[in-house]
């Protein structure tokens, strides 16, 4: 038996297991608290790459749980799967290696940052949790098992956001966050439900094959698309993240957004892969398209008036949510048809899923850099900070890289994503493209004036005595640079394969019900 | 599973539990959205688990239908179906889990805010 074959089940055993060692674990000292916390996290990325070289060549794969045998979807005699199965395509495996590199990057970041503070225990099992929550999000094939999973990690995020329980805004956000998110999760419970009434099945791909249209599915697809759209953080529904990623500590926040990029999977694996029937006449596609311009164009508004590092970078996510609810509306407006989609739905879908990768990278990278700007100077405020780069050169060094990503500079990675996303948008309706670049040029003024009130202008006197960052901060920090200036130099080829193959495995709809049906 | 949802739209009783499934949802999202003080909010989102749950259960029903494990089920040959249940219980689990991590923070923020009014919780804007 080939150990590769049981991959999908590692990638949330090692997680969860680890979330519930860690109480034995953190007893045995801090030198195997930390190299445990660190091991297993490299362990998760090793199986999250892993995964996605299994997936390379568009396979997809198939776990079944609790089964006799892992590859029988289907026991004698029935006609769909009754297990819960995970089925992992080239699109999941892109968002499960975001997710990964991200854990990573913020475990090794938070060994310096959290040093200081106690209650490593409940940290490191919530974040465990919330890894392993996100992960199985990107890897699950059963509607119901996603509820879980999203519970998960929610629940996690939410104990995660009021970790520092002495300030009170961080239980204000803690407690927005959980009665939005709650409300959301019983709705899409409520969908799911309804769905399974119907069909009698949970199972995506075995949904999907037999899905048609009617009154009840759109009910439910509107439900879905609305909680998984508030998950992601789109426009009207997108006042809990700056407070969540603002209040959580750094190494949390870079995994909170992957963890918004799971919930995105889960809305574009629903629009495309499940309800294609109804999502192809337009009105899905148009209504992603008018959230992601509107998630844009406001959240880069709201970002360029804020004083506070971290809230400015949480309502930058909005608007760099906004670019992917773009591009993937505007692929989905091309769904079926064979022309659109060359003309430019796969040019979108690239550009998007290539956003997708690149938003985890550099926006986990600049909250971090944000969290050592606050773990050296003790403060979140722009007004209050600057000339630290002579203080801090890696970590000025770093946000400069991030900051430029972020802003679609053109050497660097966000302006291929961008680009790609303008090009084929203006196929759609030339006014798309305009918003997005004004968000472009918006994010890029608003990411100088934080350099520039951060890291140049005249040395204060209250910060001569600041050093740089320890080296766990900063290695975590250089995880996510190294990830940005690979697709910075090899965008070619991460478009040509990765994210071609990501956006293959989304069209083909076909080969996803296949894979759980077999030759139905 | 649509043969538990009445086929005669003059058969009221079949349908009953689904219009109290629905009262109740409304309720409970009438609190959370009205309500201004936090515990009652919490009592709304545990209303709603639990009428979500309802639902859910509501689903595997069959008429006269017996327990669904073969030697328990009655004399009937119809059983009631067993995979809503389980994913019941699952839920169950998760609405335990989130009222007391929420009924937790309620008790934190009241010590550090000195209230339990959501309007004056108010301290992150803009």
């Amino acid at each position: 038996m080939n150990w590769r074959d049981h991959l999908p089940a590692l990638l949330v055993m090692i997680p969860l297991l680890g979330a519930f060692l860690t109480p034995f674990v953190a007893s045995c000292g801090k030198t195997v608290r930390n190299v445990f916390f660190v091991f297993s996290m490299a362990l998760v990325l090793f199986v999250g790459a892993s995964l996605c070289a299994a997936t390379f060549d568009g396979r997809v794969l198939v776990y079944v749980m609790g089964g006799e045998s892992f590859s029988l979807t289907l026991p004698s005699g029935m006609s769909y799967p009754v297990r819960i199965l995970f089925e992992i395509d080239a699109f999941g495996s892109l968002l499960i290696l975001c997710v990964s590199v991200a854990a990573f990057a913020g475990a090794v970041f938070s060994i310096h940052y959290m040093d200081r503070f106690s209650g490593w225990k409940r940290f490191m099992a919530l974040y465990f949790l919330m890894t392993a929550g996100a992960l199985g999000m990107s890897a699950t094939g059963d509607l119901f098992n996603f509820f879980v999973f999203v519970e998960i990690s929610s629940i996690a995020s939410f104990g995660l956001i009021a970790f520092w329980r002495d300030k009170p805004e961080s239980l204000e956000a803690s407690f927005k966050y959980m009665l939005i998110s709650q409300i959301a999760a019983m709705l899409l419970l409520i969908a799911i439900g309804s769905l399974y009434g119907k069909y009698n099945a949970l199972n995506m791909g075995a949904l999907s094959s037999m899905m048609r249209s009617g009154t009840l599915e759109r009910v439910s697809l509107a439900l879905i698309v609305s909680v998984l759209a508030f998950k992601c953080g789109a426009f009207p529904m997108h006042a809990w993240m700056p407070d969540a990623y603002a209040e959580a500590p750094s190494g949390v926040t870079c995994l909170l957004v992957t963890v918004s990029q799971a919930s995105f999977y889960g809305l574009i694996r629903v629009c495309y892969s499940i309800f294609p029937g109804l999502t192809q006449g337009g009105t899905v596609g148009w209504l992603l398209i008018v959230l992601g311009c509107m998630s844009m164009f406001f959240g880069v508004m709201m970002a360029v008036v804020q004083h506070e590092i971290k809230r400015l970078m949480g309502y930058h996510s909005i608007s760099q949510v906004g670019y992917m609810l773009l591009a993937m509306g505007v692929g989905l407006l091309a769904l079926g048809d064979g022309n659109r989609v060359a003309a430019y739905g796969l040019t979108a879908m690239k550009g998007g899923l290539f956003h997708v990768m690149n938003y985890s990278f550099y926006k986990g990278l600049l909250f971090l850099c944000a969290g050592s700007l606050y773990y050296a100077t003790g403060t979140r405020d722009l007004d209050k900070m600057g000339g630290l780069a002579r203080n801090m050169p890696w970590t000025a060094g770093m946000f400069v890289i991030g900051a430029a990503a972020i802003s679609g500079l053109p050497p660097f990675n966000g302006f291929v994503s961008k680009w790609m996303i303008y090009e084929s948008s203006f196929a759609v309706h030339p006014v798309l493209p305009a918003v997005a670049m004004i968000t472009s040029v918006l994010t890029l003024a608003s990411f100088a004036k934080v350099f520039q009130a951060a890291f140049l202008g005249p040395a204060k006197a209250k910060f001569v005595a600041v050093r740089e960052v320890p080296y766990g901060m900063l290695a975590g920090m250089a995880i996510l640079t190294v990830a940005t200036l690979l697709l910075t130099l090899f965008p070619g080829w991460f478009t040509g394969n990765l994210f071609e193959n990501a956006a293959q495995a989304l069209l083909n709809r076909q080969g996803y019900i296949h894979a759980v049906l077999g030759g139905m | 599973m649509t043969d538990s949802i009445a086929k005669n739209a003059s058969d009221f009783a079949g349908n009953a539990a689904y219009v109290v499934v629905a009262l109740l949802v409304i309720m409970a999202l009438y609190s959370i959205l009205t309500q201004k003080n936090l515990i009652k909010i919490c009592i709304g989102i545990a209303v709603l688990g639990s009428s979500v749950n309802f639902f859910l259960v509501l689903l595997g029903y069959r008429q006269r239908g017996g327990i669904p494990v073969y030697y328990l089920r009655g004399a009937g040959d119809a059983m009631v179906l067993p995979t809503p249940q389980c994913l019941t219980l699952t839920a169950i689990v998760i609405a335990l889990a989130t009222t007391a991590l929420m009924l937790s923070l309620v008790i934190l923020i009241n010590k550090h805010y000195g209230t339990m009014n959501i309007d004056e919780i108010r301290r992150l804007r803009g």
